[in-house]
């Protein structure tokens, strides 16, 4: 699938991060559910074109993280601000969530939802411009390959199907920021493929910042500038050659883990076999906490 | 029963000024009920709109035995329901109980009030079950106001409410105030379902508010157009209704649910041939790289 998009319409608004200075700024962060630390003393800045994968085993707190960028979770310490505003009341984000089933019964095509990537968050009725709201979100249908079906109900599509449109949605928003959490699941290789090409080129483009929550690093290895691995509490930042390496995983485990690497693709094995990438099924939620706020 | 459906009678009876009324009144409050229809459905309302409806009555009663105006009572009881509704978390394990909580207590409360009141009886009745005669020119003005209000505010906010409402979790990510638009839906609903309760009753406001817009999404996915579809069918149901009653004397509820009801088996029938048909041409269809 190629994608070509001209550089998008994007009037650097005042607020513009330039290279320099952190789209993303993470400081000594701490959270935590009643006695249980999920991470502390974090600090994570993220400039604009760079891709930052989340990584860590279940409940170590990756969703939490993005709950905390989209400024739904407090952080129990320390601050985090996102486009140089704190966190929640920047708009230039676009955000994929963890797949969840939606409802059969929601009576909205998929490409209603791509289009509420658009101009969803705006008052009014939106008259003006319709038609190129509507050119905008046929482009957006056509990168993903969901032109066959953008104009299903979205309940009676697949897993799959709809975390295309997800991702149609997140980028036709024009974001600054762009936060995924696990945007490969339930997608076969070859769209595993096109949808990791697709938020590549936004950033190269556009130099949006991507942080990209995962179990599996694999796919979009030759993306990722910096790796965020945290296992209970412990965390470590900095290229995958740094921190995908037998002494760190074994540091954060704190078990004897070793880090193969087979034709340029990572592969983790330890003592807990499977215990940071594999099943990703086993957890819908991350952290013992998801209540809805 | 042998005046059912007597034509020359409900002719005659739609030359009358209060007839003529009734039917502006159920025009506008099809406008309404359509466009609220499909957010209520896609919100999975319809309970919090029944409740909202029975404290509308409950309202009104309070209102009826006051003095002052039943059309008001029947606003701000609905309007105090649909906030405390509204503040309530959507998804919240208890948020269903507590509207059945509401719902009784406001009920019972209604019918007390209703019993110490000595006016006339069909006053008594009209709040539940919906009587035309109840639109004097005071409660017309009030209807279109209130109609004019709601649509207002729903043109400023449509888009971020239908976002809120089908995808709340990327709503809330891209800025939308999904708190607040929350209860201000509420009130918009909490209007609208109060002056349905003075055409089709608290008991069956359900048949306005939600049945259309219901039928609607068997049909089509795509909002605007079951907007559109909703409208359509409201007005059938609720000008339709009261032109079917007319001749009878019935309560108009009666034929308001009836051709309600029908419309949505018609769309149910139809929304089930087309999801059927998709599937038979999806079936066969090699994996699509």
């Amino acid at each position: 699938m190629t994608v070509h998009r001209d550089a998008p319409a994007h009037p650097a608004p005042a607020s513009a991060p330039d290279r320099g200075e952190p789209v993303l700024s993470v400081r000594g962060a701490r959270l935590a559910f009643g006695g249980r630390v999920l991470w502390r003393e974090l600090d994570l800045d993220v400039r604009a074109g760079e891709f930052v994968a989340v990584l860590g085993p279940n409940g170590s707190g990756k969703t939490s993280l993005i709950r905390v960028l989209l400024g739904s979770q407090q952080l129990t310490a320390g601050t985090v601000r996102v486009g140089g505003a704190p966190a929640g009341t920047n708009r230039r984000i676009g955000y994929i969530p963890q797949q969840r089933a939606v409802d059969s019964t929601l009576s909205i095509r998929g490409r209603d939802l791509v289009g509420l990537g658009i101009d969803g968050h705006r008052w009014g009725m939106g008259f003006r411009g319709m038609r190129e709201r509507r050119r905008r979100v046929d482009e957006a249908v056509r990168s993903v390959g969901a032109q066959a079906f953008a104009d299903r109900p979205i309940g009676l599509l697949s897993g799959g199907e709809q975390q295309r449109l997800r991702v149609a949605q997140a980028l036709v928003g024009d974001p600054d920021v762009l936060l995924c959490d696990e945007p490969l699941l339930s997608l076969d290789l070859a769209h595993q493929q096109a949808v990791s090409r697709l938020i590549e080129t936004r950033r190269r483009t556009a130099g949006t910042a991507v942080l990209f929550v995962t179990h599996e690093i694999n796919p979009v290895l030759p993306l990722v500038d910096r790796v965020l691995y945290l296992v209970d509490g412990r965390f470590r930042i900095g290229p995958p050659d740094e921190v995908m390496t037998s002494e760190t995983l074994s540091y954060l485990y704190r078990t004897d883990i070793e880090v193969l690497r087979v034709r340029g693709q990572i592969h983790v094995v330890g003592a807990r076999a499977g215990l940071c990438e594999e099943d990703p099924h086993h957890h819908p939620h991350d952290g013992p906490h998801d209540g809805r706020s | 029963m042998d005046g059912l459906f007597d034509l020359d009678l409900t002719l005659r009876l739609l030359q009358l000024d209060f007839v003529r009324g009734a039917l502006v009144a159920a025009a506008l409050l099809g406008i309404l009920a359509g466009v609220l229809g499909p957010l209520i459905v896609s919100r999975n309302m319809a309970f919090a709109v029944h409740g909202t409806s029975e404290l509308s009555f409950t309202g009104g009663a309070a209102a009826l035995l006051l003095g002052w105006h039943v059309g008001t009572g029947a606003i701000v009881g609905a309007v105090l329901a649909a906030l405390v509704l509204g503040l309530l978390a959507r998804r919240s394990a208890d948020y269903d109980s507590v509207i059945g909580v509401v719902l009784a207590a406001g009920l019972g409360a209604g019918v007390l009030m209703l019993w110490l009141y000595k006016g006339r009886a069909s006053n008594k009745f009209g709040l539940l079950t919906g009587q035309i005669v109840s639109q004097d020119f005071a409660s017309l003005a009030l209807l279109a106001g209130c109609v004019v209000g709601v649509l207002a505010v729903l043109a400023v906010i449509y888009r971020p409410l239908l976002f809120a409402s089908v995808d709340p979790e990327v709503a809330r990510a891209r800025g939308v105030p999904v708190k607040v638009l929350n209860p201000v839906f509420a009130v918009l609903v909490g209007i609208a379902t109060a002056l349905g309760v003075q055409t089709v009753g608290a008991l069956l406001v359900l048949a306005l508010m939600v049945t259309p817009a219901a039928a609607a999404c068997r049909v089509t996915s795509s909002p605007l157009r079951a907007t559109l579809l909703a409208v359509l069918f409201a007005e059938l149901a609720a000008v339709g209704g009261i032109v079917l009653s007319l001749a009878p004397g019935v309560p108009i509820s009666a034929f308001v649910t009836v051709i309600s009801l029908v419309i949505f088996l018609v769309c149910w029938v139809l929304g089930r041939v087309k999801v059927s048909g998709r599937a038979a041409v999806a079936a066969p269809r090699p994996a699509v790289r």
